[in-house]
């Protein structure tokens, strides 16, 4: 390729561990993840996560007899610059496959230029469902497999009667919510007894929203708190919780976005006993995640620690190897194929499926704060298959993906036809 | 059925010794575990009942500690022979194992054959309600008030008798006092007299305790139903005038079978698409279906054939419901109660909207000082000096990082916070003073470009300070004293550390007027800032003063940082949070006067909690529409609510 | 490149400056725009000249030797060079420290968009719905798109703000008129109150501010966080590769440069150019001469706006998604940036700021600038880049006020003398040291 003249490439060549391979050119595997901007600090790991699990593929010989290359680029948590990015990967460095993205918008603005140019890309992160792309394998938890089961937990085993959801402003708390708010009002929660609120990115000013919540609990129902609260603003979200003195028995709060990573930002002292549901805590027993965070240990350091999309990175990948391996090449469509029924053991003790909506079956493990900032998981599910549409909602119930028969991501099952072949960005 | 051979399994284990001590496999605490080990494996609210049931009615003194280490997460059970025992982790893997009858040691064990129970916070709720009969009266007061709490959460109606049982002998006056309410909470919601509960009710009128109402609310819960005529005494509700919509009224028709199920468009649609014949519809071409109008038509067709059900329309709807009255009944408790419950709620109600305008007042008061904060070292730079300083929220931040930095060094709260406040106005001031020297001197005329040179220093700053300390958020931790909140009662309260932050504003305004009128140096500043050529002739050094004073803005600066990363949190764009609204509370209040900056917080917060009151689903539209009205106060008053007169304006 | 700046700079450079500025300097109509001017003429040839070359390279239509995602980087840039037009303008030339232009930027992008995005899809969903027993009602047509839109954020029907999202003409009109309408408002209120100079720098902030703020929310009907995307779909032109698009879009970009420069220059040439300098280096005098001053303001702030928005509706098809982040104070403030370092007061100035700043910061944030290994510590740039912008900047204000724009004059040795107590502005008869300090 000649192309290369006015863009100098960005790879980060991973020294290979001296073995001989059979193919003379590396097969090359993009990594676009921010690693400076405001998402630097979610995205970052999970870059150091793909170096890892592509550092320790090429000791096991690398795929196809051929080492493999990790390309990095840096879109800078700007939502256009992924864009450029990923077609930058797919033309310029010509990757076969793409690990990346966090958040939702980030993925809508890669989304027409990896189906225009028929990329595979692979996307970590929890996320709002709503969507199915051919050329993307979403490893994260659908609501169905975090929200849905985190809802259900507090209505059978917490009985809680009345619901407060709070979210950052922003397209997953917004999807999120409105799907729990349907689901709910099924289960015969009335309309008043749920209250929502959206708060601004980094919101410190707590006091009245928690005293809100605390006069939800002036007619006798138990309330419970769902979080979709993002980020920085968790900080002061606790800390006014527990200056108000409000105990995980009084009024349980269960987040989707607090990890192992985000609790490092906090003094978890007053927040022993609140949730969290993910489909993998750092604390789940296997032997497999034993290994997994002592590598992770050794390599990045002590205090470092693992979480959730790492686990979907990983199952993701090794799923992508094997995938290739059967087919045989790294070509896409082949890839694509081979991925649909792909089985990889994931770190919490069960078996990941790859479906042919693009989606993982895996549990939802719901745990409890613990002093030193990890989870002490009090509830785990048998696989749960990801649904690309919620069945909660009207206009996507009539929806369904499958790809490996259908060949539509979008098949409206009403009327028997494909609504559409590219994704809804 | 797996739980049927695991008990085969354990009673041939029974007979092997198990390490040290022996353990009693044919207690019957065992025995009755064993009989609900299924469903305390399973460990799930809906299923445990009976199991918890059973040890609590068991009589046996050992069922007690058997709930109590249980709901400690300190029981486990063999993967094998299901056997539960108490255990503690010890190293390398291991458990020491206890026995669940009398607690003595049997031995260490690998941690791999046992199997934690963790009971979620649903079963240590119910653990702990039926721990209420044994610690009602047990001789440790923090015990009681455990059962209290319990009791609390988790009320039953057995615990209005064990708890009137507990009164008389409680010696502690507190515990009696709260004994003694929660006994009159249980007798509205459990008592079978209707007389007894409706004096409960009576006796808590006025009262504004969430539990109160939660105790009184569900009893006044009514249901709309209909009948041909309402019974007496019924409140008679109107479709579509009262709170009850016509749509809702006529649902309740069809769901009960009194009505055939409105027609709308998707059934309309189904219909036709059902009954397709070829290329047409009840005679009429598909094609021409485009419109509603047109398969409206179609569907009228097909009613009159019989193939459809007839068109409910608007009509049929009002007719059906003409035909019928709505009423509300109360389903919470008798009439007398409900009524009687109805009367105190709508007197509590009354108290409770005064006291939740108070709590917002003081949300809004505190909100305000946090602003009046964040703006005072802007008060000074930019009032006073008239420096246009965007580095400031930089400044605030880089003395939020000081407070940071000082607690990893110093891990005692109180003592870090001491430290930090004056190390942070050290750090700040001297980072001021650095920035005045060595760029806004030179820019003093040209505030435009003052303006941008301290924009380029703020987004360094930033960036900075990410690559010190990442973008993750970094804990700021306020001391013990200063944790909780003041309740005024379960209405309006304000946590400490709010009222520490309202003294701090309080006493840097007074700092501020100390300084500036009874000091040489306000003196001085005052004289530079209105003609600096005469207070040069005058002895005064300028250059001297604006360095100072400079300073000493974003030194306050650095300590409004240290208080607000204790309520918030830390992080590289906290100062960016505040700039803004800083300098809009400045503008608003009035240029170079620091009562005007007061005023201006105290509207800014006012305005953002009175906005977020109107619509509590949407914090950021509060803060949107909160911006906008400043936008537009300032361009019918530029100079803000207390605008300098006379030369001073023009200095 | 020459010296474009104003033709009175070169009528007074190199004066001991004892001529006055003449304010009602006569347009000199009989002098055709190029003859004043001829560094415009150099200006139109190299930005033809350029085009044609990377036409020539690209995979569009050319040898291929430029990546497809190079060509947008430098569409792109080329309408980054229109808006800091259209900032130098409102800036460099009147004294308007504008910090919200960059909003009205992301509005053109957004009436742009929002027509791209219900255009594309409604194909899609007549097309959809051709399969269905029944023929499509108009409101079955309108909630499919609809549901296709918002199912993202969790909304099924079109917001108020939708209404004329079917038709190009009318949003085409909206890239130019909802700027401009703002920009009239706002102007009107803050100019009416003769509010000036910082004030307004942070009035303007503030009106960014909340008009992200209001973006950011899903209740504005705008996709809230997620924005508009896929822009880079032309509806209908979904078999064209994107090679080719960039291409169109690049000499979209290059005209419309071309043509803003032809503008600008023409603005701030003859007696309307004179008096928006005088504003800026003097406010007062020229009230007191006689002049509307306000309308002067209010018509070169509004101009300057739907510039910019003329400028955003070329970016955001380029860049394929439009969110609030994209109108958020600090792009603004970069914007500032670009035309202080590329040099106030001159065209060309802006433009060379725009291309340079952000095609370097592009390099650097791109992960693609070699890091610094020294040892203990090694510098990566995507780490200390903005650090270097920001000092650079301070750098540039303090020492270099009339940026890379002056380096050109020193270049060509047409540099005033350097005498104590001249002016301070970039232009001849600015606002005197002597004069400022009172």
């Amino acid at each position: 390729m000649t192309r290369k003249l006015l863009s100098s490439t960005a790879a980060v060549l991973i020294a290979s561990a001296g073995a001989a391979y059979a193919c003379d050119a590396p097969i090359k595997v993009g990594v676009l993840h921010s690693l400076s901007g405001t998402m630097a600090i979610s995205e970052t790991t999970l870059k150091d996560t793909m170096e890892m699990l592509v550092e320790q593929q090429n000791e096991k010989g690398g795929v196809l007899g051929c080492e493999l290359e990790a390309v990095v680029v840096d879109p800078a948590s700007d939502w256009p610059l992924f864009a450029e990015k990923a077609r930058e990967l797919l033309t310029v460095h010509e990757v076969d496959v793409i690990f990346g993205n966090w958040t939702s918008v980030s993925r809508k603005s890669v989304l027409p230029v990896i189906e225009e140019l028929n990329g595979l890309l692979f996307y970590p992160v929890q996320y709002e469902g709503e969507e199915s792309s051919k050329n993307v394998f979403y490893t994260g938890a659908a609501p169905n497999q975090q929200a849905i089961p985190a809802t259900d937990y507090f209505l059978e085993e917490l009985e809680v009667e009345k619901f407060a959801l709070l979210g950052t402003d922003y397209v997953y708390p917004r999807t999120t919510n409105n799907i729990l708010e349907a689901y709910l009002k099924d289960k015969g929660i009335a309309e008043e007894d749920i209250f929502v609120n959206y708060t601004p990115f980094g919101h410190s000013d707590w006091s009245k929203i928690v005293a809100d919540v605390v006069a939800l609990g002036a007619d006798g129902k138990k309330v419970g708190v769902i979080s979709t609260i993002n980020g920085d603003a968790n900080v002061g979200f606790y800390k006014e919780l527990a200056a108000a003195g409000i105990s995980a028995d009084d009024i349980p709060v269960v987040a989707f976005s607090v990890g192992e990573e985000e609790l490092a930002g906090l003094d978890t002292s007053n927040l022993v006993g609140h949730l969290a549901a993910w489909n993998y805590f750092q604390s789940a027993e296997s032997d497999a995640n034993e290994a997994w965070v002592e590598a992770w240990k050794a390599r990045m350091g002590e205090d470092r620690v693992t979480n959730d999309p790492m686990e979907a990175h990983y199952i993701g990948f090794n799923m992508w190897v094997n995938a290739a391996t059967e087919a045989g090449t790294t070509d896409v469509d082949a890839v694509r194929t081979a991925m649909y029924g792909q089985e990889f053991p994931n770190l919490t003790g069960g078996t990941a499926v790859m479906l042919p909506n693009h989606h993982l079956a895996k549990p939802v493990l719901i745990g409890e704060i613990q002093e030193d900032g990890q989870f002490d998981i009090i509830s785990q599910t048998v696989e749960v298959p990801g649904d690309a549409w919620t069945d909660f909602l009207p206009e996507s119930a009539v929806l369904k993906s499958d790809w490996a028969t259908l060949g539509c991501g979008m098949y409206n099952t009403e009327t028997e036809t494909c609504v559409q072949i590219k994704s809804n960005y | 059925m797996l739980w049927l051979c695991r008990l085969f399994l354990f009673c041939a284990v029974a007979v092997m010794p198990m390490g040290a001590g022996a353990q009693q496999l044919d207690a019957p605490i065992q025995q009755l575990l064993q009989t609900h080990g299924e469903i305390i494996a399973k460990s799930s609210r809906k299923s445990i009942g009976p199991a918890i049931d059973a040890l609590a009615a068991s009589g046996m003194a050992e069922a007690q500690v058997v709930l109590q280490r249980w709901q400690d997460k300190e029981m486990w059970f063999n993967k094998d022979t299901a056997v539960f025992v108490f255990a503690e982790e010890i190293e390398n893997r291991q458990l020491r194992l206890f026995d669940v009858s009398d607690g003595s040691e049997i031995g260490t064990a690998e941690k791999n054959a046992y199997k934690q129970l963790k009971p979620n916070s649903g079963i240590r709720g119910m653990i702990a309600a039926a721990l209420v009969q044994f610690q009602l009266s047990d001789p440790d007061p923090n015990t009681r008030t455990t059962a209290l709490d319990a009791i609390e959460r988790d009320a039953e109606a057995s615990h209005l008798a064990a708890l009137r049982a507990a009164i008389d002998s409680e010696p502690n006056i507190q515990i009696k006092a709260r004994k003694t309410r929660l006994e009159r909470l249980l007798t509205i919601r459990f008592d079978d007299d209707d007389d007894t509960r409706i004096a409960a009710i009576v006796g808590f009128k006025g009262d504004l305790g969430v539990d109160v109402r939660a105790a009184l609310n569900p009893l006044v819960t009514t249901r709309v139903e209909y009948a041909e005529t309402a019974p007496k005494g019924a409140v008679i509700l109107i479709p579509g005038a009262d709170t009850l919509g016509v749509a809702d009224a006529y649902d309740l028709m069809v769901s009960a079978g009194d009505a055939p199920a409105r027609t709308d468009a998707s059934t309309i649609r189904q219909t036709l698409i059902d009954n397709i014949n070829g290329t047409t519809v009840a005679g009429i071409q598909i094609a021409t279906l485009d419109n509603d109008a047109a398969r409206l038509k179609a569907y009228a067709a097909l009613a009159r054939n019989g193939a459809a059900d007839p068109l409910v329309t608007d009509e049929t709807v009002r007719a059906a419901l003409g035909a019928v009255t709505f009423f509300e009944v109360f389903i919470g408790a008798p009439p007398r109660v409900a009524t009687a419950a109805q009367a105190a709620l709508d007197d509590i109600e009354a108290a409770v909207a005064f006291n939740q305008t108070a709590d917002l007042a003081l949300d809004a008061l505190s909100l305000a000082s946090i602003y009046f904060l964040a703006a005072i070292g802007l008060a000074i730079t930019f009032g006073v000096m008239g420096v246009i300083n965007m580095a400031h929220g930089e400044f605030i931040m880089m003395g939020a990082y000081t407070g940071y930095v000082v607690q990893l060094f110093i891990p005692d709260y109180t003592l870090s916070i001491l430290v930090a406040l004056p190390l942070a106005f050290a750090v700040t001031f001297g980072a001021g003073v650095a920035m005045e020297r060595l760029v806004i001197r030179w820019l003093y005329h040209r505030p435009l470009e003052t303006l941008l040179a301290t924009f380029g220093i703020s987004i360094a700053l930033q960036q900075l300070a990410k690559n010190i300390f990442g973008t993750q958020a970094r804990p700021l931790t306020a001391p013990g004293w200063l944790d909780g909140s003041w309740v005024i009662n379960d209405i309006v309260s304000i946590s400490y550390i709010r009222i520490a932050i309202f003294v701090l504003a309080l006493t840097f305004l007074a700092l501020f007027l100390f300084v500036m009128n009874r000091t040489r140096l306000g003196l001085e500043v005052r004289a530079v800032t209105q003609n600096p050529r005469m207070a040069a002739s005058m002895g005064i050094n300028p250059d001297r003063i604006n360095m100072l004073t400079f300073g000493f803005g974003s030194g306050i600066a650095g300590i409004a940082g240290v208080a607000i990363g204790l309520y918030a949190k830390v992080t590289s764009e906290m100062g960016a949070d505040y700039i803004v609204q800083s300098f809009m509370t400045v503008v608003v209040g009035g240029v170079g006067n620091i009562w005007g900056t007061l005023l201006g917080a105290t509207m800014v917060g006012t305005l953002q909690k009175g906005i977020e009151f109107l619509n509590p689903s949407n914090t950021l539209a509060a803060q949107t529409y909160m911006i906008l009205f400043i936008i537009l106060f300032i361009q019918f008053r530029p100079k803000g609510i207390i605008a300098l007169k006379g030369r001073a304006a023009e200095a | 490149m020459t010296d474009t700046a104003p033709s009175s700079l070169s009528k007074y450079s190199g004066g001991a400056g004892a001529e006055p500025p003449r304010l009602a300097t006569p347009s000199g109509g009989a002098k055709p725009l190029v003859q004043r001017h001829p560094s415009v003429l150099i200006f139109i040839g190299c930005l033809a000249l350029f085009t044609l070359g990377i036409t020539i390279l690209a995979e569009g239509f050319g040898i291929g030797v430029i990546s497809t995602s190079f060509v947008k980087t430098l569409g792109k840039t080329l309408c980054l060079c229109l808006v800091a037009l259209a900032m130098d303008l409102v800036w460099g030339y009147t004294g308007i420290l504008s910090l919200g232009h960059m909003a009205f930027f992301g509005i053109g992008g957004y009436a742009i968009g929002m027509w791209l995005m219900y255009a594309r899809t409604e194909l899609i969903v007549v097309e959809s719905l051709a399969q269905a027993p029944l023929p499509p009602t108009p409101q079955e047509i309108s909630d499919g798109i609809a549901a296709q839109i918002f199912g993202v954020v969790g909304a099924s029907e079109f917001p108020p703000i939708w209404a004329v999202a079917h038709s190009l003409p009318l949003q085409l009109a909206a890239v130019v008129l909802v700027p401009g309408l703002i920009a009239l408002v706002f102007g009107w209120l803050a100019f009416r109150s003769r509010v000036t100079g910082v004030y307004l720098s942070i009035l303007t902030q503030a009106m960014t501010l909340a008009l992200a703020l209001y973006l950011f929310q899903n209740d504005s009907g705008l996709r809230g966080n997620n924005g508009l995307s896929g822009l880079q779909n032309l509806p209908g032109l979904g078999d064209v590769p994107q090679s080719t698009v960039s291409m169109w879009f690049l000499w979209a970009s290059a005209a419309a440069l071309g043509l803003g420069y032809l503008f600008c220059a023409w603005i701030v040439s003859g007696k309307f150019g004179s008096v928006l300098r005088a504003i800026r280096d003097d406010e007062a005098r020229v009230r007191f001469l006689g002049y509307s001053v306000e309308a002067y303001k209010l018509f070169i702030f509004t101009v300057t706006a739907v510039i910019a928005g003329i400028a955003g509706a070329l970016y955001y098809p380029q860049a394929g998604i439009i969110n609030p982040a994209e109108i958020a104070p600090i792009a603004s403030i970069y914007l500032a940036v670009w035309v202080a370092i590329g040099g106030r007061g001159r065209l060309y100035g802006a433009v060379i700021g725009a291309a340079f700043v952000s095609l370097l910061s592009t390099w650097f944030t791109g992960g693609q600038a070699p890091d610094i290994n020294l040892g203990p510590y090694t510098i990566q740039w995507v780490d200390w880049w903005t650090i270097l912008l920001g000092l650079s900047f301070v750098a540039v204000t303090l020492f270099a006020p009339k940026g890379i724009g002056g380096l050109i004059v020193i270049i060509e040795r047409r540099t005033t003398p350097n005498r104590h107590g001249a002016d301070l502005g970039p232009d001849p008869g600015a606002l005197r040291e002597k004069e400022a300090e009172t």
